[in-house]
C-alpha cells in the first residue's frame, strides 16, 4: 500500500511527475489552485507503489509520498 | 501510512518563484534536504546572486545574505573569515559565477575559501530573458545568437568547473546534473559532499549543476530534459572532476 499527495497550492502543472511515473499513477486535474495552475491528481491509486520518482522530479516539491 | 517523501525542514514553505519545470527547484530541494540531513540549518548562511535564483532567501530557513550580480563568493568568503564556525554557500547561475563573477570564482578557488558553492548552469541569461552566457554551447539559438553562437565572432563556451579542479585551493568539485531520478539522487550526494568538505575545514568546494531553462529555451519541461542530456551532458565534463585524499577519506 502506498500513496501520493499532491500538494495543490505548490503545483505548476509542469507535468513532469506523469511523465516519470512507471504506474501511470498522476494526471492532470480539473481544479486549478489560487495561482492559476491546473494541478495534478493521483490516478489510478491501487497501482501507486510509492517509488518516490514523481517527487524526485518535482521541480516544485509538491508531492509527499506515504507507504 | 509513514510519510516517506515530504517538504524539508530547510525549506520555509514559500512557493518557489520559477517558471513551471525549471530545475532550479530541484537544486533548492536537494539543499534545503542536506541542510536538515546534516543539522546544520541554524548554522549556515547561504549567499543569493543576481538572476532567476536571485529571490533564494526567501525558499529557505537558515540565514542569508543578498548579493549584488556576481559577487556572491566575495561576500560568503567574507561571513567566512569573520564567522568561521558558520557554514557559508553561495547559490549562484552560470551568467553569475562564470560570467561577471568570474574572477571571484577564480580567486576564491586559488585561496581555497572554506565555502562551498552551488552553480546552477542552464548555458544562458534567464532572467533577463535568455541572452547569451559564456556558458552557451557552440551553436545554440538565444536571444543575442538568434542564429546560433557562432565561435568566429563570440568565442568558445566556458566549462567552469574544469578550470576550478585545476586550482590547488579547491579540494572538491563536481559537475553533476538533474535530468532523471538517478542522477537528481547523484546531485545530492555531491552537494552533501560539498558541504561536508567545508565541516571538516579542508578547502574550496563547488557542485556545478546542469539544469533547464524551458521558458527560454522555448521547449517544454519534459523536452529540456532530454535537450540538457542531449546537448550540455556530452559537452561539459561529467563526474567529480576532483577529491582529493582528504576528501576522498571523509
Ligand atoms: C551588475 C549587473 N549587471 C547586469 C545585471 C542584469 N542581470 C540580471 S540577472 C542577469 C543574468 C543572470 O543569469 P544567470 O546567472 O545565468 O542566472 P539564471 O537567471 O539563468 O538562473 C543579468 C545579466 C544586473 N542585475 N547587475
Ligand atoms: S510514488 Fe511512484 S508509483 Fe506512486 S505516483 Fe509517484 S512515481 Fe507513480
Ligand atoms: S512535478 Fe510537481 S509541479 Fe510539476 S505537475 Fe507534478 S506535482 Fe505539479
Ligand atoms: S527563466 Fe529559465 S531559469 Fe529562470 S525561472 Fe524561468 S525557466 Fe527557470
Amino acid at each position: 500500500m502506498a500513496k501520493v499527495k499532491v500538494l495543490s497550492q505548490y503545483c505548476k502543472c509542469c507535468q513532469l511527475c506523469i511523465e516519470v511515473c512507471p504506474q501511470g499513477g498522476l494526471k492532470v486535474g480539473d481544479k486549478t489552485n489560487a495561482r492559476g495552475y491546473n494541478t495534478v491528481v493521483p490516478v489510478n491509486e491501487e497501482k501507486c507503489t510509492g517509488c518516490t520518482l514523481c517527487a524526485i522530479m518535482c521541480p516544485d516539491v509538491a508531492i509527499e509520498v506515504y507507504k | 501510512m509513514e510519510k516517506v517523501f515530504g517538504r524539508s525542514k530547510g525549506l520555509s514553505g514559500t512557493p518557489f518563484s520559477f517558471c513551471p519545470g525549471c530545475t532550479h527547484g530541484i537544486i533548492m530541494r536537494l539543499i534545503a534536504e542536506v541542510l536538515e540531513e546534516l543539522d546544520i540549518i541554524e548554522e549556515t548562511i547561504g549567499v543569493s546572486p543576481v538572476g532567476c535564483s536571485g529571490f533564494c532567501q526567501d525558499f529557505f530557513t537558515c540565514d542569508f545574505v543578498s548579493g549584488a550580480h556576481g559577487r556572491a563568493q566575495a561576500i560568503g568568503n567574507g561571513i567566512k573569515r569573520a564567522l568561521p564556525d558558520k557554514i557559508v554557500f553561495t547559490y549562484q547561475g552560470d551568467g553569475d559565477i562564470a560570467g561577471i563573477g568570474t574572477q571571484h570564482a577564480i580567486h576564491t578557488a586559488a585561496r581555497g575559501e572554506k565555502i562551498t558553492s552551488i552553480m546552477v548552469n542552464n548555458a544562458l541569461y534567464g532572467m533577463t530573458g535568455g541572452q547569451m552566457a559564456p556558458t552557451t554551447l557552440k551553436g545554440m539559438k538565444t536571444t543575442t545568437t538568434p542564429y546560433g553562437r557562432e565561435v568566429e565572432v563570440y568565442g568558445y563556451p566556458i566549462d567552469l568547473p574544469k578550470i576550478i579542479a585545476a586550482l590547488d585551493g579547491a579540494v572538491y568539485v563536481a559537475s553533476v546534473s538533474v535530468d532523471t531520478p538517478k542522477n537528481v539522487l547523484q546531485t545530492k550526494k555531491a552537494i552533501k559532499k560539498a558541504f561536508r568538505v567545508q565541516q571538516a575545514g579542508l578547502g574550496f568546494a563547488l557542485v556545478s549543476v546542469l539544469s533547464t531553462c524551458p521558458t527560454n529555451w522555448g521547449l517544454s519541461p519534459q523536452e529540456s530534459l532530454k535537450w540538457l542530456r542531449e546537448n550540455m551532458m556530452p559537452f561539459y565534463a561529467m563526474g567529480e572532476l576532483k577529491a582529493t585524499e582528504e576528501v576522498k577519506n571523509l
